[in-house]
């Protein structure tokens, strides 16, 4: 249990997506002009990261790591598909989000409502496979850990979305400097917030 | 005789040269106006951070060059065949499949600097250059143009990519490509005045370090500059 609570903390705040990895700072950057949209796409984040690591993972540790396949027969023991995961992964999680949507679409139209124009774009939002490579390059020892895991990214990238929608908002009341306006601002806000971040460096439960 | 040479230059004519005054804008636009960093946002998850050092971001820029160059010619020559409802998909595994090739020759010939990149080289695919020129333009233009523009717009990348790295590994190392070029004596250890700023290695600095890029570039280039 600790364990679990620790890999979550870790994942919302030391190796925050945004603040540590640059992950997702695409939409990162061109969704925050308002809060509510970016909890909208924050919100879609979490749970397609929470869906898609897990999955992967079962995917890496059934199908595609070296001696995953054993469990056909003792002949495919040595096979390894690893150099495969990038197209898998990345095909599990186009799947995945249109599967989401139509799930979504059908059963809790209000959310679809909600969520609709953000779902599509988050197949190529760096930090869903970027979610999936770590998990593969962590080697995570269950899918409970794994799907933490994935949920953890998903809230940390939240937070910073919504965080960065809102200085975004209150900023557009200074004098900045006219070539910084924009773009350039929220890049120095960003990298600021990071600095502020670090200060959860080190942190272990 | 005359009349030959005169055919010839008609036929020339019609053909667009090579490198005509069209086809090289498609190259220098995305150095400047249309920077794919700083001026259309795209593909910098993973541009800020293999940045530490300039020998990862120069292997990351060839990566990049490599799989955009010919992504685009692909993508073009299948332009009239590929469905438009499952286009993105299509794009995805073009991408991928270029992706893998160049991560399989990244670990086999330089092992180090593909475990230094670890996921960067695998998140290419998801870049959103390479989806962000593959939508906007090899959809609707000729493999040499697309060409044209998928190199263009890689080398718009590397030298932002470049000039972060620069300055991270001066600053934060003292030094460029792995060698020192600021002198020992001058360090506080060898009794010196200078002292490496550890700062410039974290990830945080290379978001101000393109901030700071950003900034000086719409201050000389001002009819990029944003209204709100």
């Amino acid at each position: 249990m600790q364990d679990l609570v620790n890999i979550f903390v870790k994942s919302i705040f030391v190796e925050n997506m945004i603040f540590a990895y640059f992950l997702g700072m695409c939409s990162y950057l061109a969704v925050s002009k308002k809060v509510s949209t970016g909890v909208g796409l924050g919100a879609a984040v979490i749970f397609v990261l929470g869906i898609t690591v897990p999955v992967n993972y079962l995917l890496e540790n059934y199908v595609l790591k070296e001696g995953a396949l054993s469990w056909l027969g003792p002949q495919f023991a040595e096979v390894d598909l690893s150099f495969l995961s990038f197209i898998m992964f990345i095909a599990v999680i186009a799947s995945m989000v249109q599967l989401v949507e139509m799930i979504v679409e059908k059963f809790a139209p209000a959310l679809y409502g909600a969520l609709g124009i953000f779902l599509p774009l988050i197949a190529v939002n760096c930090s869903i496979l970027g979610g999936s490579l770590f998990m593969q390059e962590r080697n995570y020892n269950s899918i409970t850990e794994a799907s933490v895991f994935g949920l953890g990214s998903g809230v940390g990238w939240f937070l910073a979305i919504v965080a960065i929608a809102a200085i975004r908002e209150k900023i557009r009341y200074s004098n900045i400097p006219a070539p910084l306006r924009g773009l350039g601002i929220t890049f120095i806000v960003t990298g600021l917030m990071g600095i502020a971040f670090m200060a959860f460096m080190g942190i272990k439960l | 005789m005359a009349e030959v040479t005169e055919a010839v230059e008609k036929q020339k004519k019609q053909r667009e040269p090579l490198f005509g005054k069209k086809n090289r804008k498609l190259i220098s636009d995305p150095l400047d106006d249309s920077n794919p960093i700083t001026v259309q946002v795209l593909g910098i998850c993973s541009a800020l951070a293999i940045t530490v050092k300039l020998y990862p971001a120069l292997i990351m820029s060839i990566s990049v060059l490599f799989v955009m160059g010919v992504g685009n010619v692909v993508i073009s020559l299948m332009r009239n065949v590929i469905p438009n409802r499952i286009r993105i998909i299509v794009q995805l595994v073009v991408v991928a499949s270029l992706v893998i090739l160049v991560d399989q020759v990244l670990k086999a010939y330089v092992y180090d600097v593909s475990k230094e990149l670890s996921v960067f080289v695998g998140l290419i695919i998801t870049n959103c250059i390479i989806m962000g020129r593959f939508e906007a333009f090899a959809l609707a233009n000729k493999p040499w143009k697309s060409f044209l523009d998928g190199v263009g717009n890689a080398f718009g990348y590397a030298w932002i990519l470049l000039a972060v790295a620069f300055f991270r590994e001066l600053l934060g190392s003292g030094a460029l490509f792995g060698y020192q070029v600021i002198p020992d004596s001058w360090y506080l250890s060898n009794g010196g005045f200078y002292s490496n700023n550890g700062l410039m290695l974290l990830p945080p600095m290379a978001l101000i370090t393109v901030g700071i890029i950003i900034w000086v570039q719409r201050a000389k280039n001002t009819k990029l500059i944003e209204e709100d």
